[in-house]
This record gives structure tokens, sequence and C-alpha cells, in this order.
């Protein structure tokens, strides 16, 4: 019974996360206020334009970016309230794959020890041990140890990269994976390869992701459940097919609305959108979203919209929710 | 007649590991107040083509073949009429609004530079004229926004301002290279609407470039589909969507993600990856990756040639989704 308790519980509980940066005198208000579990073996979409704040999100989940307030429990423990050594023990069970993945390799090192340096970083001792390791997570990815190991980043194409990167995120064998836009450097033919392969090493390694991206189609594709963020909050929080087929925030609908149809037959709707996304230094008063907002009255002004549920398992933060 | 055609045009780049054969032979014509997409993915030529056309690429290539606009070919016009030709009829949108304005200029200056050059009016026509187009953009407050410098926009607004930079001077053809990608995608479809808007008042022809076949299907006339410095498919967009023959369109639609699609359906994605530009392949260049190819594929390089109807072009020995008696 007990632990039927502990495994129903989520893998991550963000509770009321609170993350700002100081810019010259300015404040920054990235991330305001955002509450959101993910369940084991789930795959949580985070997705919004550029300057939502979901990196910074992403980040305080790992404690690369500390809150001002709110915590952050993994596995029941707050992450938040760890230091040191706590801490990066901690972070051998949670791993980041970035954007960029030329980037994010040492140019100068050889790949085998790239993918190597999480177990010298956990203490792995024995030699062999961490040469089978590397070994091992290369194949997984699609990687031919023995032609690959002694390289150089700089001799491979961008999905081969990012293959290199999910292997050293996957070498400490870890149970949650943020993903923070990971195939958006790529080409099309190779993004399909790399959620493809995410996919599979998720199945594989028993996995948990936050993914994080800005492309509704892709974030679909991958996700069970999907966030929808706007400048430091929750719009939408919903099941994928019941987002998409159904969205409930008018920032959802337009987001849906604006993605370009690979159909001559979709006639492209007039933007619907207006406007920009105001600067998160002076964000708008009550509800983000109102200044561009169709909906928008006097009490998304005065008023802060809660997330609430509208259906089952479907959350929105709005006063006027679309039926 | 057309008012571009480019004729058998090929740009060869020197690079330390030999060659590389960045466009090859490739012909295409673009008539007046007409949009061709130019689709394919990094590194396929596309915008080395583009930079053809503009007369823009760099020092160390070799460009042959003709281009010719408006009844002159660029390839051989001297440089100082291909720099007035440039502004005022030949107008170009870059990928990156950040890098293609000029940070310590201010935007008026940078709009009336252009304009008082070309049209040769004096500075408080130029102004008032900088002023009309902004608002034609959809850039609110526009006298404000004279004044300001590019760090004070946003990528939206930045790209508006190129943008009304490239219309100044009423150009008859409009190169937009990517002019959506560094942009989110709401803010990507009000450039789009507006650069169709803008093309259908102004009677423009334009060329988009893109990697997103959704960017093209539903705002351009015609769409070229270029892979390894060549155009492999061409076709009007209704019939290119409703029957692609070459297999790497087909491959390309497919393994983009489609919102009506459930999630964790495993992407048909191509395996591989585009062959290297500098070691040219005797055959087709997409036959590695290609599930349709055979050994004549690896031998041979097929040529461009009519389906069912004489505009829709394909490369390929093995054409998909060909009504029976036609094509090979």
């Amino acid at each position: 019974m007990m632990q039927l308790a502990v495994r129903d519980q989520p893998l991550l509980n963000v509770d009321n996360l609170v993350v700002e940066y100081g810019l010259g005198n300015k404040i920054v208000h990235a991330v305001s206020g955002v509450s959101l579990h993910v369940a084991r073996g789930e795959t949580l979409g985070l997705v919004g334009e550029s300057g939502c704040g979901k990196s910074t999100l992403g980040r305080a989940v790992l404690q690369l970016r500390r809150a001002k307030s709110g915590r952050v429990l993994f596995d029941g423990e707050d992450l938040t309230a760890m230091e040191g050594e706590a801490l990066r023990k901690m972070r051998r069970r949670v791993q980041l794959i970035f954007q960029d993945p030329i980037a994010s390799l040492n140019p100068r090192r050889r790949i085998g020890d790239i993918v190597a340096e999480p177990l010298i970083i956990a203490g792995v001792k024995d030699a062999a041990e961490r040469k089978r390791r590397v070994q091992e997570v290369l194949s997984a990815v699609g990687l031919d140890p023995d032609l690959v190991t002694n390289r150089l980043p700089h001799e491979f194409s961008g999905g081969q990269c990012q293959r290199i990167c999910i292997a050293r995120a996957l070498v400490l064998n870890p149970e949650f994976v943020v993903c923070d836009e990971p195939v958006s450097a790529l080409d099309v033919s190779i993004r399909a390869q790399i959620l493809n392969l995410l996919e599979e090493m998720k199945a594989r390694f028993g996995l948990t992701l936050l993914f994080i991206a800005h492309d509704l189609a892709v974030v679909k594709a991958v996700s069970d459940r999907v966030a929808v963020m706007y400048l430091g909050r929750l719009c939408e929080v919903a099941p994928s097919e019941q987002l998409f087929a159904r969205p409930v925030h008018p920032y959802t609908a337009l987001l849906l609305q604006a993605i370009p149809v690979p159909d001559p037959d979709v006639r492209p709707a007039e933007s619907v959108a207006t406007g920009e996304p105001p600067s998160p230094i002076a964000p708008p008063s009550g509800c983000r979203f109102r200044t561009r907002c169709p909906r928008a009255d006097l009490r998304c002004s005065a008023e802060i919209p809660e997330l609430r549920e509208v259906a089952s398992g479907q959350f929105a933060a709005c006063h006027h929710p679309l039926a | 007649m057309p008012l571009l055609t480019i004729e058998d045009v090929a740009v060869e780049l020197p690079t330390p590991r030999g060659n590389l054969r960045a466009v090859d032979r490739v012909d295409l014509s673009l008539e007046a107040g007409r949009t061709l997409g130019i689709v394919g993915e990094s590194g396929c030529g596309k915008t080395m083509l583009s930079r053809a056309v503009l007369q823009l690429l760099p020092n160390k290539a070799k460009l042959s073949g003709r281009v010719m606009f408006d009844g002159q070919d660029l390839v051989r016009l001297v440089p100082e009429s291909l720099r007035r030709l440039r502004a005022r009829e030949l107008a170009v949108v870059f990928q990156d609004p950040m890098t293609s304005l000029n940070p310590v200029l201010t935007i008026g200056t940078q709009l009336m530079e252009t304009i008082q050059e070309h049209l040769e009016l004096d500075a408080p026509a130029a102004r008032k004229r900088s002023i009309e187009l902004l608002a034609a953009v959809g850039i609110p407050a526009p006298e404000q926004r004279l004044a300001q410098y590019p760090h004070q926009c946003s990528g939206g607004m930045r790209q508006r301002i190129a943008i009304a930079i490239a219309l100044s001077c009423e150009p008859k053809l409009l190169i937009a290279d990517e002019p959506t990608t560094a942009l989110d995608v709401t803010i990507q479809a009000q450039i789009l609407d507006l650069l169709a808007r803008e093309q259908r008042r102004r009677h423009m022809a334009m060329i988009i470039i893109t990697h997103d076949l959704g960017v093209v299907a539903g705002r351009a006339d015609e769409v070229a589909v270029m892979y390894a410095g060549r155009v492999v498919e061409r076709a009007p967009t209704l019939a290119l969507f409703k029957r692609m023959h070459m297999p790497y369109t087909e491959a390309l639609l497919a393994a983009i993600p489609k919102l009506e699609t459930a999630p964790h359906t495993p992407l048909p994605a191509i395996s591989g990856r585009p062959p290297d530009p500098t070691r040219p392949l005797k055959g087709c260049s997409f036959a590695p990756r290609c599930p349709y190819a055979t050994g004549r594929c690896r031998e041979a390089k097929p040529e461009l040639k009519s389906a069912e109807i004489s505009e829709h072009l394909y490369a390929c020995f093995h054409p998909i989704q060909m009504t029976e008696g036609v094509g090979a």
C-alpha cells in the first residue's frame, strides 16, 4: 500500500514557482507563480513564444537558476532547499538537453571523453566500466562507438551532435530529462530522426520528460500532456489530444491558428494575432494575455485568472474561456 | 515574357576540401506579380541561388549561366548599373532582422537614406514617405519610431522595418530569404500576411525562400524544391501538394510533425543526411536516402522533365503518384 502511494505521486511537482532576474535596476518577471506536475513515465510538453519563461522554468526545475520562491519537489524531496553535495547527488537523476547541439559540446574534446565526463563527476572510478557504459549509450543513440569515440565534435553534423548530447544526458541513467528545444536547430529531415530517437530512449530507459519547444506540432508528437505558457504564467494545461482538439484559452487558440499548414487548400487565416507580447519587465496587470486577447474586458485587467479545471483533466487560467 | 529568368545557373565555391558546387544548373522563371517558393533544407543551395540573382555572391564564388531580369542579363551588368537596379527594382529581406539593420543608425536614417538615394527626393519628402511606409507595414506611432535604433524594437518590428526599407523604392521583385525563421509563430503569421498584402497591392513578384513547406503552401503560386544544389521538383503549388512525384518532396512533407497526428506516433524520418557537396555523386543525389532507388539512380543523374501537366517538373527515374501511361 505504501509503495503504491509513492508510485502514484508525481515524479516532479512544481509548486508556485517564482523566478526573477535583475536587469539594471529593473526586474524581469520570468516565471511568476507556476505550478505543474509530471507523472512518472510521462512527457509533459511546455510551449510558448520566446521570452515567455519556458527555458527559465526548465532551468529552475534543475536548480541551474535558483527560484525566488516556490518549491520544486523531485521524488518527494524539495530541490530548492538542497545545496552542495546533496544537490550534486540529486543531479545525477535529472539531466538537460539543450537547443544548440554543436555549441553544447566542447570543440576540443573527443566524443568518448565528452560522454564519459558525467561518469567521472559521479565518481565512477573504474575506466573499463566507464568505457563500457559510454559504448553502450553511444550504440543506443544510433552511433557506432568504434567510429565516433576518438573524433571531435566538428566532424559531426548537427543531428549527430544532438545524438551525442542525448548520449551524454543518458549515460548516468537519469530518471528525468529536461529537453529544451532539442530539435529547433535541426533540419526537417533530421528533426524527425531525433524526435523518434527521444521516444525510443524514453521507452528504453524509462524516462520522464519535460519537453520544452515553441513548435506546437513538435510538442504534440511527443507529449502526453501539454502546458501552454505566456509571459511567465501558465495559460492552459491539458492532455495533448484534448488541448489541440478543443483549446479553451484564447492564447492556445491563437497559437494553433498561427501555425502554417503544409496544405494549399487550407487558406492561411488573416493574422488573428494582434500585436506582440509585452515586456516581462512590466507585465500587464490581471491576465497577462489581455493586451492581445480579443475577449478581454475590465475584469481581465483587474483580476489575475487562476488555473482551474474547465473540463476533465483540462485546466485554463481565463475569465472568459472558449466554449 | 517572365520578369525573371534563371538559365542554367551554377555556383561553385572554393573550399580547402575542394570545390563546393552550391548551385547545380538551375533553371527557373517568375512572372510579374507572382510568388515563387523555394524550399529546401540547410545547405541545399537555396540561399546561394538567391545571392546569384542579386549578384551578391562571395568574391571567390564562380557563377555561370544567365540571370535575365526585365530584359537585362544581371551577370554581365557593370557594378554601377547593378547597384541602381538592386535597390530600385530588386529588393531583399533577410532572415535575421538584427544583423540586416545597422545598429548604430536610427531607423529614420536607414529608411531615408535609401529613399533619398534612389528616388531623388529631398529630406522632408523622404521623411514623409518613410512615415507612410512604416505605417503601411503596421508599425504603431511611426513618427516616434524614426528616431529610434534597431535595438529598441522587437524582432517582429525589426523585420517590419526591413520590409519597409525593401519596399521603399517600389521594387519589381522582392526576395524574402527565410523572412520569418527567426520569429515566433504568431509574429510569423503577421509578417507573411504583410508580405502577401504588399505584394498584391504593388503587383510585385516575390521569391520566398524557406525550409518550411507550410510557409509556401498557402502563399506561393509555384514551388521549387531544392536538394543538394539542384531543383528536384517544381510545380504550381496546388498541383505539387496534390501529387508529389519526387520521393524527396514526399519524404520532406511526411517528416513534418502534423497537428492532426496522435501523440507518440513515430515520424516517417528520412534516414541518413544530405551528401557532401564537395564530393558530387555520379547519380541522383537523393539516391543514398531514397527508398525507391535502384542501380540506375546511382549511375546516372535524372534530368528535370514534365509530368502530366507541362508545368510540373521532376527529376526522378522512379517518380511516385504517377497516373498510368505517363512518366518513366
